[in-house]
């Protein structure tokens, strides 16, 4: 047992470190594929640190909501780390909540910051949370189709037990899962601000979306806000791993298989952060009115997993 | 090659039809959509040749070998010279709110499976669960058919009804015979060719590709 929570808690701090390192992996390689040299991998660190260094400056109107929004948002996604299973299935925490719930905390880090956002009351604040919104209650229906049609092979809607029933079941082809998927990839770019919808390198203010957002926070603030914003793209991808992915996740916990989920694990990583890049550059951002059509698709697909499953695999 | 994990490639090559006949109604360019098509053509041959395989049906892969060199190769690269020669390669057609045409593929999904699944209990092929999804991408380029407007993304919609017509009769009793099969394939080349010579009409007498002006030529 101590082992176990040992094990979380090591997981869930493995992931918070990495966190930042994982999105500049992703900067670094998006830099690779536009021909310039790009400011390293750590770079990330090297801005938390500055900022941690700073004097915060608060605006005059600012209430408490607005000093409290990054602590929250950030323990959101440390709760999030704790819950998805990044190297280990059935973890002690991971009964604490279900994809619903895991759904729901992420809703919750975005409405404190979208309130924090409005709380200054300035215009790019108010709209940067209005588009946030628009965004996210397209995207949100989305993801929870999505996790419905792994719940459905697995019937269970634990993650831990998801990813345990995918890794360890003998070798099926689910087409559902496929169409999922990609339904996953599409909430992964609009949920964590990449490219299609916005652009996470913009401050041109008229057409960014998560930017407008922290645009008066500072120094420890903003640094934690980013670190969550860094936070949910690796809880994302991560999750997108352990659905889609999941070989080498440790099933037992013991040495060996622990050391190969701790070896599959940053492979992984690494070709999913390339592949992000890869497609951020190629695709070119979509105007904000044709973010609802590309989330409509996003959630047409996962209806379609979830109805290819229930055709081909839920009679037989 | 065992049946379970043939069921399942072939659930995996229906799966990719759905999913390319969503494409194709969602897409605005009209050389995306010729591609599409190709694609829907390729995974068309590979599923024929597959069933082939697990049934020993040996005309099937006549079948397979036919789709390829018609749907594949013979077919979008006469729309590459219809678009090229209409010079509308790199046409966007504007599209009404996606979004609903979406949903209402949705619906027709749904109608699909619900409808096929009283004939595929019935069955005993290994392809039985697919014929939902065969009568499905048919509804579904049938709606292309309605929903656009220009000419040319009509022909691809077409084209691609047969696709699922075809991929119906795979699933439900092993293909046809291959005397239809011949006749089918020629009757869909020609028909091509017609409504290559039917857009150049239409473009000399309106100077647009856009369907709705033929409404004009009615008597008063």
């Amino acid at each position: 047992m101590n082992a176990a929570i040992a094990i979380q808690l090591g997981q869930a701090v493995l992931v918070v470190l990495l966190a930042p390192l994982f999105a500049g992996w992703v900067n670094q390689c998006r830099a690779w594929l536009q021909n310039r040299r790009g400011p390293g991998m750590l770079q990330p660190y090297r801005v938390l640190r500055k900022l941690f260094h700073k004097d915060a400056v608060l605006a005059h109107r600012a209430s408490f909501l607005f000093r409290a929004t990054p602590y929250i948002r950030f323990g959101c996604m440390v709760l999030a780390a704790y819950i998805i299973p990044t190297l280990a299935s059935g973890l002690p925490i991971s009964p604490a909540a279900d994809v619903i719930a895991l759904v729901g905390i992420f809703a919750l880090g975005r409405v404190f910051m979208a309130l924090a956002a409005m709380d200054i009351g300035t215009a790019f604040g108010t709209m940067g949370a209005r588009r946030e919104m628009l965004v996210a209650f397209l995207a949100e229906p989305a993801l929870l189709m999505v996790f419905f049609t792994p719940a459905l092979i697995s019937q269970s809607t634990s993650l831990s037990t998801i990813v345990h029933t995918l890794a360890y079941q003998p070798f099926v082809i689910h087409p559902g899962l496929a169409f999922a998927a990609i339904a996953f990839l599409m909430v992964l770019l609009a949920e964590n601000a990449r490219l299609p919808i916005d652009n996470p390198a913009t401050h041109l203010e008229l057409t960014m979306i998560h930017e407008a957002l922290v645009l008066e926070y500072s120094a420890r603030h903003l640094a934690l806000m980013d670190w969550a914003s860094n936070l949910k793209l690796l809880a994302y991808a991560t999750m997108g791993l352990a659905l889609f992915a999941p070989w080498g996740i440790a099933r037992t916990i013991d040495g060996p298989s622990l050391w190969l989920a701790l070896a599959c694990l940053p492979v992984k990583l690494a070709v999913a952060g390339a592949a992000l890049a890869l497609l951020e550059t190629l695709s070119a951002k979509l105007r904000i009115f044709r973010a609802p059509e590309f989330l409509a698709m996003a959630f047409l697909l996962a209806v379609l997993g979830l109805l290819t499953h229930v055709l081909l695999e839920g009679a037989a | 090659m065992s049946a379970s994990l043939a069921t399942q490639l072939v659930n995996l090559f229906a799966s990719l039809l759905l999913l390319i006949a969503f494409a194709m109604l969602a897409q605005r360019r009209v050389l995306s959509l010729i591609h599409l098509f190709a694609w829907q053509g390729a995974v068309l041959a590979l599923n024929t040749a597959l069933v082939a395989f697990v049934t020993h049906q040996h005309h099937l892969y006549y079948s397979a070998l036919l789709t390829l060199i018609l749907k594949v190769i013979l077919l979008p690269w006469i729309l590459h010279r219809l678009i090229d020669k209409l010079n509308v390669r790199w046409d966007v057609e504007t599209l009404v709110n996606i979004p609903t045409t979406m949903l209402i593929g949705v619906g027709l999904v749904i109608i699909g499976f619900n409808v096929a699944m009283p004939i595929s209990h019935l069955s005993e092929t290994v392809t039985r669960g697919t014929l939902g999804i065969a009568l499905a991408s048919v509804l579904l380029s049938f709606m292309m058919l309605i929903t656009r407007r220009k000419a040319v993304p009509q022909v691809i919609g077409f084209l691609a009804m047969e696709n699922g017509l075809f991929f119906a009769a795979t699933s439900a009793t092993y293909g046809m015979p291959l005397v239809v099969e011949l006749g089918v394939a020629l009757d869909v080349l020609v028909g091509t060719f017609i409504f290559g010579i039917f857009t150049f009409h239409l473009r000399e007498a309106f100077d647009s590709l856009d369907i709705e002006h033929i409404e004009k030529l009615k008597e008063r």
